[in-house]
């Protein structure tokens, strides 16, 4: 079989910026473009990937096992229930990031690359420590996650340093849970703001607004990349067709004040 | 009249996404310079090692360090010279 996968590692440094539901979604969305995929949740002991896709009543065998013998790959990967196109390895639960070496982990990969997948999304723990080494280290690209927030940029900007150290070049970055209103108010960093500390060496690869279809979605278990009304859901799908190589705009996000709005704003402050 | 307007416009004069965006710049700059002691270590063996193809150098009084002012960091070095290498 064709062993031509693109391996991407989705990574952040900070906690809860939304790195699983980036994979989640984006590697859903790519599914339903027909490219055959697989999401690895490289987050051992703290598994959350299989609840972003309603998966979780479904896990037998997970990376550990894989890697301890004690299951074949092909025995722990659990096909998607929303699209055929989408396998997921779940990460152990009761382990710890020291269960799997650099090693092992380029290990897997490589037989995921034999499976004949398009693309193998390598969900990335929080942190720079080893769950972050093993993450990185089956990959060939990389996506960085941030929030438009100081501290998530920050981190962004440490892992993109991390990143280049271990040969992984120009990553592409996602800007999640962007509230354009308050950006319009000048209460929030702009994707600008962001691009412009970050530097010229990372490319823009999505906006994602800050929208409550996320937290429903994954309520259900059901990638809001599914769901056609949802604006994060089309943000999503918009990555995905950015990584197959379409240029695709960037969503308007712009948020319209009306002169008459403002002016009861006005009234309201000055009251 | 110009805070009027200004707010009328829809803007307004306390941005915080402007702080946000001026204390994110400077805290990177402070984190990407920032070097690990061995390395810096290796750095000022090898800055005089070169020195001292030139001059004669008080090595004990040598100082060497990363400072931080505002807006920009730098490498500041006191290096005391003994005598020129003819």
């Amino acid at each position: 079989m064709a062993e031509n996968a693109r391996v991407i590692v989705v990574t952040s440094g900070k906690g809860g910026v939304g790195k699983t539901t980036t994979t989640a979604n984006v590697g859903t969305a790519l599914a339903a473009l027909d490219k055959k995929i697989a999401l690895v949740d490289a987050d051992i002991g703290l598994r959350n990937l299989d609840l972003a896709l309603g998966l979780e009543n479904r896990i037998v065998y997970d990376m550990v096992d894989v890697v301890e013998g004690r299951a074949k790959l092909r025995q722990a990967l659990i096909r998607d229930k929303h699209t055929q196109n989408l396998a997921l390895l779940p990460a152990a639960q009761t382990r710890d990031k020291s269960a799997v070496s650099v090693a092992q982990m380029q290990q897997v990969v490589q037989e995921l690359k034999e499976e004949g997948f398009d693309f193998i999304f390598i969900d990335c723990p929080a942190g720079i420590e080893q769950g972050f080494k093993n993450a990185t280290a089956g990959a060939t690209e990389a996506i960085v996650v941030t929030n438009p927030e100081m501290a998530s940029v920050r981190d962004a900007d440490r892992i993109i340093g991390l990143l280049e150290a271990q040969g992984l070049h120009s990553p592409q970055l996602v800007v999640n849970r962007l509230r354009p209103e308050m950006v319009k108010n000048q209460e929030m960093l702009s994707v600008q703001d962001v691009q412009d500390v970050l530097g010229s060496g990372v490319k823009l690869l999505g906006i994602v607004p800050d929208d409550k279809d996320i937290i429903t979605s994954t309520n259900r278990g059901e990638p809001a990349a599914l769901v056609k009304e949802s604006m994060a859901g089309q943000a999503y799908r918009n990555i995905a067709h950015r990584l197959l190589g379409e240029e695709v705009p960037f969503l308007d996000l712009e948020v319209r004040t009306s002169f008459l709005e403002n002016l009861k704003k006005l009234f309201a402050v000055r009251r | 009249m110009k805070s009027f307007l200004e707010r009328l416009l829809g803007r307004t004069d306390a941005s915080t996404r402007g702080i946000a965006k001026d204390r994110l710049r400077l805290v990177l700059l402070q984190d990407r310079a920032s070097i690990p002691p061995e390395q810096m270590e290796n750095m000022r063996l090898e800055i005089l090692q070169v020195l001292q193809k030139y001059v004669e150098i008080e090595e004990d009084e040598l100082d060497m360090k990363i400072e931080r002012g505002d807006g920009a960091v730098a490498l500041v070095a006191n290096i005391p010279i003994r005598r020129v290498l003819s």
